[in-house]
């Protein structure tokens, strides 16, 4: 996808906001193209993921699932087995170097699920920056684990307790937090939103995913997929995936959403199902909202899906037709987390089960010579006492 | 436009801003008039929005309580349109940009000037992205105000020399005055408080009567004329 200097995708993209924030986001811009450039940079930040996130994260052929479905040859593309146990830590290490070099002696982020402050606590900690984590206050609650290991890992993590206390407060608190504190401070933006650079930035950073399935796809098969599946909150390991893919017209692009209790209630987060263009949190995209602008109270069990926008660079692809992007309730999200414990052996996490829970319904109607990956960013430990809640199991935690 | 540039002919200009619906459309009407009568000399009507995370806790509040309250955006334009009738000085909106952007900025802005709305402020609209708007406003004699923060001199300078009618300071005008007077001479406008106020051609008084109508309601419009003849 072209983009120009100003981040634009098609239409979406841009730079929506205060001016006190524009000398900021124009040094970060430069900063980044600077070390983007620098083979130094890319050299050292290759070396840590080999070392220390345990890249390249495995491609496995899910071997069972594939016989029990009975149509494509079902892949799994591990980013659960990353250090942190999401794919989050491709975006946060990336950044926090970036920082580092930038002179910042101070990280913030926000968190939905836990997993990025978990990743962005962890990477702090690594490389001696003070961190602070922004998560809605209701987050805190269904995710309290991860609060307890960002602190265990050195990190302050705030309680947000205006709006509807979920991710897209948090990111409204740290966005303010950031305006307040520019100079020592970096924000890592923790998916592919928000304003210019982060969009392209976080996107360059999962890229490796799908160079990665790329080429193990390649050694496994000898040709790409038909198919490549991820889930999408705001779409950092779905653009990650797809990234590669793009110019391929002969692989299919699917980005699972959270629907929910359904796309006829209005508790979900189906942005591009159910969204319509906006301009909020720095960039132009769809958003779930009213007819007003008001942005709408989104829902879904998983914290990491429950916000009620998505990255410009999925709203292009959604309005291009370049990708298709479909609704997963929780129902079927909660079955397709059981579904591949017991045929897998493998618990993902609540997010990555929504693309599962689709690749269950598609793998059937495709022919056995057709291959599908499925992005499994993350694995299902911090999931499984909200899961147990969700069917009723008091396992007195 | 032209009642605008009155605004800043001989005196320095007090800004009373308003939430719009904070706690009921009545009572910012009530405000409206009676800040008016009171010699203000232009002011802002802030359109509430879900995520105003521009502003600090105290307007996030009142925003907050105007939604709850049911607040909506073509109420404003109603309340405008009868404000219009009594009140003769330049009227703003402040905004977010996802509203005008989801109502339609050519059908916001026309309705602006029928209702009559002089200008519009928006938070989240930096230098680069004001084409989004520009002609809707300069089709329908809309001032689109520019917001300046602390920034490099050259930043400064090149928001100064493309602004019309008055340029809006956010934040410290301290550090914004003096390159901005280097190259324009419209007026600046700062917030209430704000560091080097003093030397600003008006000042926009908008957290201290949002905490009056937090605390008083329905009954704060005494308090805020109050609060606003003591600033004269
Ligand atoms: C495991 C996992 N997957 C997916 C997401 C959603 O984010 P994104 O859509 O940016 O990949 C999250 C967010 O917290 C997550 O923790």
């Amino acid at each position: 996808m072209e983009t120009n200097n100003t981040g634009r995708f098609g239409p979406f993209g841009g730079q929506y906001v205060p001016e006190a924030l524009m000398p900021t986001l124009q040094a970060l811009d430069q900063a980044y193209q600077r070390h983007k450039a620098d083979p130094a940079f890319q050299a050292e930040l290759r070396a840590l993921h080999n070392t220390y996130t345990g890249r390249p994260s495995l491609l496995y052929f899910a071997e069972k699932m594939t016989d029990d479905l009975g149509g494509a040859k079902v892949y799994l593309k591990r980013e659960d087995l990353n250090h942190t146990g999401s794919h989050k830590i491709n975006n946060v290490l990336g950044q926090v170097l970036l920082a580092k070099k930038m002179g910042k002696t101070r990280v913030i982020a926000e968190t939905g699920a836990g997993q990025h402050g978990v990743a962005t606590a962890t990477v702090a900690a690594l490389m001696g920056l003070e961190c602070e984590v922004f998560m809605g206050k209701e987050d805190t609650q269904r995710q309290a684990l991860n609060v307890f290991r960002m602190e265990l890992l050195g990190a302050k993590v705030h309680a947000v307790t205006s709006g509807t206390q979920t991710l897209k407060d948090a990111v409204n608190a740290a966005m303010q937090e950031w305006v307040m504190r520019m100079d020592d401070t970096h924000y890592v933006v923790g998916s592919v939103v928000g304003p210019h650079p982060f969009p392209v930035m976080v996107r360059d950073f999962h890229q490796i995913i799908g160079e990665e399935i790329r080429a193990q796809m390649l050694e496994a098969e000898g040709r790409l997929p038909d198919v490549v599946l991820a889930c999408a909150g705001g779409g950092s390991n779905a653009i990650g995936a797809f990234y590669d893919f793009i110019d391929e017209p002969g692989v299919r692009l699917i980005g699972c959403e959270a629907a929910g209790r359904g796309t006829d209630t209005p508790e979900h987060a189906a942005t591009i199902t159910l969204g319509s263009p906006g301009i909020f949190h720095g960039m132009k995209s769809v958003f779930c909202q009213d007819a007003d602008g008001q942005i709408a109270p989104v829902y879904s069990i998983s914290a990491g899906l429950d916000y009620p926008g998505i990255g410009p660079e999925h709203a292009h692809l959604a309005t291009s037709g370049r990708a298709e992007y479909v609704p997963v309730t929780d129902d079927e999200a909660v079955a397709a987390f059981s579904y591949l414990g017991c045929m897998e052996g493998i618990i993902p996490a609540i997010e990555s089960a929504h693309a599962v829970a689709h690749a269950i319904k598609l793998a059937p109607t495709l022919g056995k010579d057709k291959i599908m990956v499925i992005n499994l960013s993350g694995r299902g430990d911090k999931d499984v006492a909200a899961i147990a809640r969700y069917q009723g199991v008091n396992i007195h935690e | 436009m032209n009642r605008i540039q009155q605004v800043f002919d001989s005196k320095r200009a007090i800004i009373p801003f308003v939430t719009g619906g904070d706690p009921d459309i009545q009572t910012t009407e009530r405000l409206i008039l009676a800040l008016a009568e009171a010699g203000a000399d232009m002011i802002e009507i802030g359109i509430p929005f879900s995520d105003p995370a521009a502003g600090g806790p105290v307007l996030q509040l009142a925003e907050e309580r105007a939604l709850t309250g049911g607040c909506r955006v073509a109420e404003l334009f109603e309340l405008v349109a009868r404000v219009r009738e009594q009140v003769t000085i330049p009227l703003l909106f402040r905004s977010y940009i996802n509203p005008i952007f989801v109502y339609g900025p050519e059908r916001f802005m026309s309705d602006c000037a029928r209702y009559g709305i002089d200008g519009v402020v928006v938070l989240d609209l930096p230098f680069e992205e004001q084409g989004e708007i520009r002609a809707a406003c300069k089709a329908h004699g809309i001032l689109q105000v520019s917001t300046i923060s602390p920034a490099p001199v050259e930043r400064l300078q090149k928001i100064a020399k493309a602004a019309e009618g008055f340029l809006y300071c956010i934040g410290d005008f301290g550090a914004v005055e003096q390159s901005v007077r280097q190259v324009t001479e419209i007026p600046i406008v700062a917030g209430y408080g704000a560091p080097g106020a003093e030397t600003a051609n008006g000042v926009v008084v908008d957290t201290a009567i949002v905490e009056l109508v937090a605390e008083l309601g329905r009954d704060s419009v005494a308090s805020v004329v109050g609060l606003l003849q003591g600033l004269r």
